[in-house]
């Protein structure tokens, strides 16, 4: 057989129906992640249809996008802050019960992010097909396993067949070489690689990130570069699972166990692309020049090292808007620049290791006046880890404001938004016009130049405060 | 769904590239848990004024916007999200068409599903529709064509399938469901 990629025997392992030029593959799914926003749609095709969910085994439930963060409304008898999200969050507890669906709800001690719990839990696994009603389903890619997001239709078509009518996507190699320099991290990493392909450049096309720098990254920081693989157009990103994926999964409550166990990772082991093998596009990255990114503009393409000026465009109407919209000039350094919100989470950056990071920077220090702090965990296990680690107390004697788990500020739906107008350095993923509130103006970095922003009360490069 | 074999409109332009779903539908009505009445907060944030009357500079609030069916859109048109609320508002509001000259996968993808014709088109083309705001276009799903005013005629790309299923007025899942005696067997057969 020809060499093949990593990708195509993912794809060849699920086929359930070949391609042909009439109709797509029947792609079989694995692993279907669901949520309170995009699941209620889907559930309701199946009521008018008299449908069960197919395989409620391989389906898991839980919610993370509007759910308060606030322990007071969680745990406590407060009334949730935005009455729509609580009728979203009953919504997804009577559909989980109706129909046999697995369910992590607001009070479960396993609650998470989606694409933070999946992987902690050990569902996540290399050369699984795993898909969910959220473009950031990418994140799980960095198993070895082909995972991307779909909207609601097909939230439907996985409940009913377990499967979904795919055509096979394009491959493209993003080969990264070179150590990363002390305060550059994943996040810069993948956000210069966006810079360079473009918020478009992956549209039809599957990642697999390779090469050393690659290979040197602990599954946080991969999660944290193939969460941000729909951010330059592509639907998923692969990283070849390998002694320290193998090492992260051991002994996760839901990994396979004793003989199972090593059957799985001999089979895990085959799950690379063969020497040889083709890709319909490629990129070489050079990480040992990385410095800390940031963006400056109202996509996650608008980036530059934290060092630069904003680059000027003349005659560029959008790229003009833009700036308007952020209130900056082209030619501006993005030192300095003006900072009211910080926001440490987000299914990118909220993993132990983002918060290691940051706190590594805000230990002993105290966040700037006038400017406020936000950590949000991935999961409830990240929150009590961070609480055992000593990480919360040095978050909250820094002034910080410490916050049980979800998307939160990432995307405001659950009222923790930026004020129209106000500055926030978010350790998120997406800079778009008014993501975190009406108005509001986004700049995109990693959890340690936020926590030196915070520090500093202003754009920070964190490798002054290591 | 209604089968589908052709959209007859004038155009209405909004030549912003890269043009994401989180402003197409801002994040904050997705709390919604039907797929009804989106068409009131598509491009809200665009659209309304902080007091909430409509902003009298955004193209969908002047006259000559009212009941066009065609959107025409700078490249890069549907990033971001996977949130289906995007086709549903469009379709709500009254869009049945895009035309870009790039549109993202997963909006594509969500597009076709509800009858919403994703159409890319060569550069030349889209400038020119970009230039004529008001454009009448024909769009002929049958032979995959469109038809600029000036005569010009364009062929666009779209999966077999998805317009075999926009023209039959079918859905996916129909077909899914036929398939399934041949996955029962994919499962029985794995050895995982």
């Amino acid at each position: 057989m020809s060499a093949r990629t990593l990708f195509d025997k993912v794809w060849a392992a699920h086929q359930v129906v070949p391609e042909t030029a009439d109709a797509p593959a029947v792609l079989y799914i694995d692993l279907h992640l669901i949520h309170e926003v995009t699941s209620p749609q889907a559930f309701s095709v199946l009521k008018s249809l008299g449908l069960p969910v197919r395989r409620p085994d391989r389906t898991l439930a839980t919610m993370d996008h509007s759910t308060p963060t606030r322990s007071e409304q969680v745990f406590g008898n407060v009334a949730i802050t935005v009455d729509a999200a609580a009728r979203q969050v009953r919504q997804l507890e009577r559909n989980a019960a109706e129909f046999g669906v697995e369910l992590f709800g607001l009070r479960d001690s396993r609650r998470g992010i989606v694409h933070v719990i999946s992987p902690e839990l050990g569902c996540t696994q290399p050369g699984m097909t795993i898909v969910c009603g959220d473009s950031h389903t990418s994140t799980h890619g960095a198993f070895g396993a082909l995972a991307f997001g779909i909207g609601s239709t097909e939230v439907g078509h996985v409940f009913a067949t377990q499967c979904l009518l795919q055509r096979k996507p394009k491959t493209f190699a993003v080969n990264v070489e070179g150590q990363l320099r002390p305060g550059v991290t994943a996040k810069d990493l993948i956000l210069s690689i966006i810079g360079r392909i473009g918020v478009s450049g992956g549209t039809g096309y599957v990642f697999e990130y390779r090469g050393s720098t690659i290979r040197s990254l602990s599954m946080d920081q991969r999660m944290t570069i193939c969460n941000m693989s729909i951010e330059a157009g592509a639907r998923a990103g692969m990283i070849a699972p390998d002694e320290t994926t193998f090492e992260y999964l051991m002994n996760k409550p839901r990994a396979p166990k004793g003989a199972d166990w090593d059957a799985a990772v001999a089979r895990w082991r085959t799950l690379v692309s063969d020497p040889g093998a083709a890709f319909d596009a490629s990129v070489d990255i050079d990480a040992s020049t990385l410095e800390p990114m940031i963006t400056f503009g109202t996509n996650p393409g608008m980036v530059v090292p934290i060092t630069a000026a904003i680059p000027q465009a003349v005659g560029d109407a959008v790229y003009d808007k833009a700036l308007g919209y952020m209130g900056f000039r082209g030619g501006d350094p993005m030192l300095g620049k003006r900072v009211d919100v910080v926001f440490i989470g987000s299914c990118t950056n909220g993993r132990l290791e983002d918060l290691q990071a940051a706190a590594q920077i805000l230990k002993g220090r105290k966040v700037a006046p006038g400017v406020k702090l936000l950590v949000v965990p991935g999961s409830q296990q990240i929150k009590r880890d961070a609480e055992t680690l000593g990480l919360a107390q040095i978050f909250k004697d820094a002034g910080a404001d410490w916050r049980e788990s979800g998307c939160s500020m990432c995307l405001g739906m659950n009222g923790d938004t930026v004020a129209a107008g106000q500055y926030s350095i978010s350790t998120s993923n997406r800079n778009f016009e008014g993501r975190q509130g009406v108005g509001a103006r986004t700049l995109l970095v990693s959890p340690m130049t936020a926590a030196a922003s915070a520090v500093q009360g202003k754009v920070a490069d964190p490798r002054e405060l290591l | 769904m209604e089968p589908l074999k052709r959209v007859h409109s004038k155009t209405v332009v909004i030549p912003s590239s890269n043009i994401d779903t989180d402003q197409i539908i801002p994040a904050r009505f997705l709390t919604t848990t039907t797929k009804d009445g989106l068409g009131q907060q598509l491009f809200a944030d665009w659209r309304y004024l902080a007091d909430g009357n409509p902003n009298p500079e955004f193209v969908l609030n002047q006259a000559d916007a009212q009941g066009c069916q065609i959107l025409v859109a700078g490249r890069n048109f549907g990033c971001g999200s996977s949130r289906e609320h995007a086709p549903w508002a469009l379709l709500d509001y009254g869009i049945r068409a895009v035309i870009s000259t790039e549109i993202a996968d997963i909006f594509k993808s969500n597009a076709l599903k509800n009858g919403l014709l994703p159409i890319t088109v060569d550069a030349a083309t889209a400038q020119w529709l970009l230039d004529h705001p008001g454009a009448e276009v024909d769009i002929d799903l049958t032979a995959a064509r469109v038809t600029l005013p000036t005569g010009l005629t364009t062929t666009f790309p779209i999966e077999a399938f998805a317009r075999h299923c926009l023209m039959q007025g079918t859905d996916e899942l129909g077909y899914l469901c036929s398939q399934l005696d041949l996955i029962k067997r994919y499962e029985a057969a794995r050895a995982w």
